[in-house]
């Protein structure tokens, strides 16, 4: 096995996966994405599936959990989850 | 082969959970290579190794000695996606790998239908057993836009100030004249048939070539929120239509079925009126635009 932290046991550039690579990209925002959870079909009804917010995130910033949760800290605030959610349940405020 | 597929349409939450690309990467607000690369790597999974040329991807990718993914990735250069995944492959067979491990080159439209059209077209006579998958953003986008042979007719790039005044090439049909195995067209704001696509191209053995369209939203001049709907209007006009050819055989995705029927195909200038690039489009130009696309349909048709 290689110890990628150990520069000597490596014989190329070897890039280690690591969240934030280009750092906190949540900063790039001028629009912020807010759930508002009372419209959210995963919380209006326990049956429900959606998860299109989740689907569309190029960012993966947002959870495939119920309800789904924005990590805001990569949030990099296009809208997409906004544009795409069926119900209304995500809205664009400034930051 | 044909029964051994997964016919099942996915729902969004019938997607896998685990990710292999990491957030808080370099891709710019909206982009739809994200989305889709991200979708692709759900469906190849861990036992992958991937090759990537210079292109937006490489930045996605990220500096030295981070990355933003969780895959096995080679970064090679611009010219040579093909030549380095039949090396990969050449390696794998050697170790007795080769039915173990999926080999998948990523590449721009730039770095397949321009400058790397001689290594996939060589891997593709020989068959190689690789995926390439394309993604066209219908530009050089990497570099401040300039014009790729995938950029269509009239679009504004840095190097046609004026709009191109060449056609979009059919890449997709350049590889299906090479006789390979399995060849798809996708698009990013279709994720779920991303996902299936590239399960599906893992059921084969040999070249397999997978083209999708991934509006790039500062390339194309729309507001980031709007690259979903990009893709599904270039989808609905007829624009790019999703099919796969299997075997030799085309069958045109759902998606596409309705542009059969011209009078259900949305006007180009619904899609061409949206952009930035397309900005200083005359009327004379969306009407040959149009019969541009109806004259594709009627090619298309020979095939089915
Ligand atoms: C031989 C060579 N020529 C030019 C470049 C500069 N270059 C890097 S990426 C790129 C554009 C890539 O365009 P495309 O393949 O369409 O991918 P995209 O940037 O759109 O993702 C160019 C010209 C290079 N790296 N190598
Ligand atoms: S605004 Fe964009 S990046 Fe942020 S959570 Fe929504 S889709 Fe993801
Ligand atoms: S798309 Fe909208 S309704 Fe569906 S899970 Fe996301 S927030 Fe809820
Ligand atoms: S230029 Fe376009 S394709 Fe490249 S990272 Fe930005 S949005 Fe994505």
């Amino acid at each position: 096995m290689v110890d990628y932290k150990d520069p000597k046991s490596t014989i190329a550039a070897v890039q280690v996966p690591s969240e934030g690579e280009a750092g906190k990209t949540g900063s790039w925002r001028s629009f912020k994405p807010v759930f508002n959870p009372e419209k959210c079909i995963l919380i209006k009804s326990e049956k429900a599936r959606c998860h299109i917010c989740w689907m569309f995130c190029p960012e993966v910033a947002i959870t495939k959990s119920r309800p789904p949760t924005i990590n805001l800290d990569y949030c990099k605030g296009c809208g997409i989850c906004s544009t795409e959610c069926p119900h209304g349940a995500i809205t664009m405020k400034k930051e | 082969m044909m029964d051994m597929i997964e016919t099942k349409r996915l729902r969004p939450d019938d997607l896998p959970e685990q990710e292999f690309l990491l957030p808080g990467n370099r891709s710019c607000a909206g982009c739809s290579m994200s989305l889709y690369y991200r979708m692709a790597l759900k469906a190849l999974g861990k036992k992958t190794i991937i090759t990537v040329p210079a292109s937006c991807l490489t930045v996605l990718h990220g500096l030295y000695h981070k990355t933003s993914v969780k895959m096995n990735v080679v970064h090679t250069t611009f010219e040579t996606t093909a030549a380095s995944a039949s090396g990969i492959v050449a390696a794998l067979e050697a170790k007795g790998l080769g039915d173990e491990i999926t080999v998948c080159g990523f590449a721009g439209d730039g770095g397949t239908s321009d400058i790397g059209i001689q290594g996939l077209s060589g891997a593709a006579e020989r068959n190689t057993n690789f995926i390439y998958a394309c993604y066209d953003n219908e530009m050089y986008s990497n570099t401040g836009t300039q014009r790729s042979g995938q950029t269509p007719y009239m679009a504004y790039t840095t190097t046609t100030p004026h709009g191109k005044l060449e056609h979009k090439k059919n890449m997709p049909m350049i590889m299906h004249a090479h006789g390979i195995p399995y060849i798809a067209t996708s698009c990013s704001s279709y994720p779920q048939d991303v996902y299936a696509k590239f399960k599906k191209a893992k059921l084969f053995t040999g070249t397999r070539y997978i083209h999708t369209l991934i509006p790039c939203p500062p390339g194309w001049g729309f507001p980031t929120d709007q690259s979903i709907e990009m893709g599904r209007l270039a989808v609905k006009s007829g624009i790019f239509p999703l099919f796969e050819i299997i075997d030799g055989k085309m069958f045109l995705s759902p998606e596409s079925e309705r542009c059969l029927d011209p009078s259900k195909r949305l006007k180009v200038e619904e899609y061409l009126k949206l952009q930035g690039r397309f900005k200083h489009i005359q009327p004379e130009h969306i009407e040959y635009y149009q019969e541009y696309v109806d004259n594709h349909w009627n090619f298309i048709n020979q095939f089915l």
